[in-house]
């Protein structure tokens, strides 16, 4: 009940940030009515990222505590993370199009990393959907998330050598939309739609979580039976018949 | 409680026992050089007879051959034990499970140094590459990348050797993790060929020696949770 309240709020503030960034923010003066994109953008980026850090951290319990329930946050936490990583890269693309001139810059140090990042979790999820034991498949899992949430911060750095022309970080640095000389309606909606976005992904990260659990005891339960069924005396189990 | 000596003791005997076989059989070493071998080739025919052309891609295509023609050695290894249970036969002995790790990383090392080498020799002779003259830089690369790419394929194919669609799983998981490798080691060959101009080749090395750190103690500490199932 209270989750689908939570969705609810979520998915209203999504549509009102959504009219505010596209019909009531100005343009802007030097991009056009393309930085809108930034908007919902830079708010999947950062959802993206902060899924695969929930991922490893929930892998990491796992092969502490052994609970599979932490085992359920790091798959919805790689599986939602794809979504807003893929959706942030295309969004990236239909900005860079008008801007760039280019769907594709190799030189940005952060699309390139994207890109990779999406590759190591899908990745990681098809690895998932191989295993069929629970246990070993969340303990797979869980190392090979870990593995590549150190590779993360290395294939950054090393693509960021290549020198890149992308913005550099918005929020992270101050100069940039902290600076008071940024205009407040711009940074207001950006944390608006960050947020919104972040209510939105709290939001199928529990239901996701919710799935998970639920295929869990569904797999529990088959199984049960077939060890019921195999134990059972069975109509055609009847002893085989002597040749001859 | 064993000792860092005796784990290394455990790992060389590891790694000697997978050379031994190595040398006998010769399963990872040779099958992958003519793999390389053939990759360098149709790279050739790819990039066209422009001679220039290729000697301008030539640190990337010996990278790139070099990173397939690992994956395979590495799993080649793996598959090894495999074959009788071997693996779960290891895995009973009281003896670390980092040793393990790094045992078969060091054999996936020395396949790899090997074929480095000649995987370097014959870009330099397909490509008209001018090896000597920088022998030492590139050697050194070699050296860096064999490890990087020993320590990560021997976790993947650890990962990867009891599941279904291994042949497929062990790239799609092992190349991403390998981007900056490869970008490191491209870059400190092409510097390294050209005489260094910019002064970089220094900082590309140094990125290979802190991936190749960072995979290392991160396989040794992982690799043990996957003998347990």
């Amino acid at each position: 009940m209270k989750t689908r309240v939570l969705g609810f709020v979520a998915l209203v503030a999504v549509a009102v940030m959504l009219i505010i960034a596209l019909f009531i923010v100005p343009a802007d003066l030097n991009q056009g009515d393309a930085q809108r994109i930034m908007y919902p953008h830079v708010a999947s980026a950062w959802l993206g990222y902060l899924s695969f850090g929930v991922t490893a951290l929930a892998g990491i319990g796992w092969l502490w505590k052994r609970d599979l329930r932490l085992d359920a946050v790091a798959l919805a936490g790689a599986e939602i993370g794809v979504i807003f990583t893929a959706f942030a890269i295309w969004g990236g693309m239909m900005w860079g199009r008008p801007i760039w001139g280019v769907f594709w810059q190799w030189e940005d140090p952060r699309l390139t990393t994207t890109a990779l990042l999406l590759a190591l979790y899908v990745g990681y999820l098809l690895l998932r959907r191989l295993t069929d034991d629970p246990e070993r498949r969340a303990t797979r899992a869980a190392i090979v998330g870990i593995v590549a949430a150190v590779d993360i911060p290395i294939v950054h750095f090393s693509v960021e050598w290549w020198r890149g022309l992308h913005q550099t970080a918005t929020i992270g640095s101050p100069d940039r939309v902290l600076n008071p000389a940024a205009p407040m309606a711009f940074v207001g909606t950006l944390l608006g739609m960050l947020a919104a976005f972040t209510l939105t992904w709290l939001y199928l990260m529990i239901r996701r979580y919710q799935l998970a659990r639920a295929e869990l005891a569904r797999e529990e339960a088959v199984r049960r039976q077939r060890i019921q069924a195999a134990r059972a005396p069975h109509p055609s189990a009847a002893p085989p018949e002597v040749a001859r | 409680m064993s000792s860092l000596r005796d784990e290394a003791q455990i790992a060389i005997a590891i790694a000697r026992k997978d050379a031994v076989a190595e040398l006998r059989g010769r399963h990872a070493t040779v099958s992958t050089l003519f793999f390389s071998a053939v990759v360098l080739l149709l790279f050739g025919f790819a990039l066209g007879p422009d001679s220039a052309r290729l000697a301008a891609a030539a640190p990337g295509l010996l990278w790139l051959a070099v990173v397939f023609a690992g994956m395979l050695a590495v799993s080649r290894l793996h598959l090894l034990e495999t074959d009788d249970d071997a693996l779960e036969q290891l895995a009973l002995y009281p003896i670390s499970r980092r040793a393990i790790y790094l045992g078969k990383a060091l054999a996936g090392l020395a396949v790899m140094v090997v074929l480095g080498l000649l995987v370097l020799g014959a870009v330099g002779v397909l490509f008209a590459v001018d090896i000597g003259a920088a022998w030492l830089p590139l050697v050194t690369t070699v050296l860096l990348g064999a490890v990087g790419i020993a320590a990560v394929g021997t976790f993947y194919a650890g990962v990867t050797v009891r599941l279904r669609a291994r042949e497929v799983m062990l790239p799609l998981l092992m190349l991403p993790v390998l981007a900056p490798l490869l970008l490191g080691a491209v870059k400190a060959t092409a510097a390294a060929l050209a005489g260094d101009p910019f002064g970089e080749l220094g900082a590309w090395l140094q990125l290979l020696v802190a991936f190749d750190v960072i995979m290392v103690v991160a396989g040794a500490a992982t690799y043990g949770y996957l003998l347990e199932d």
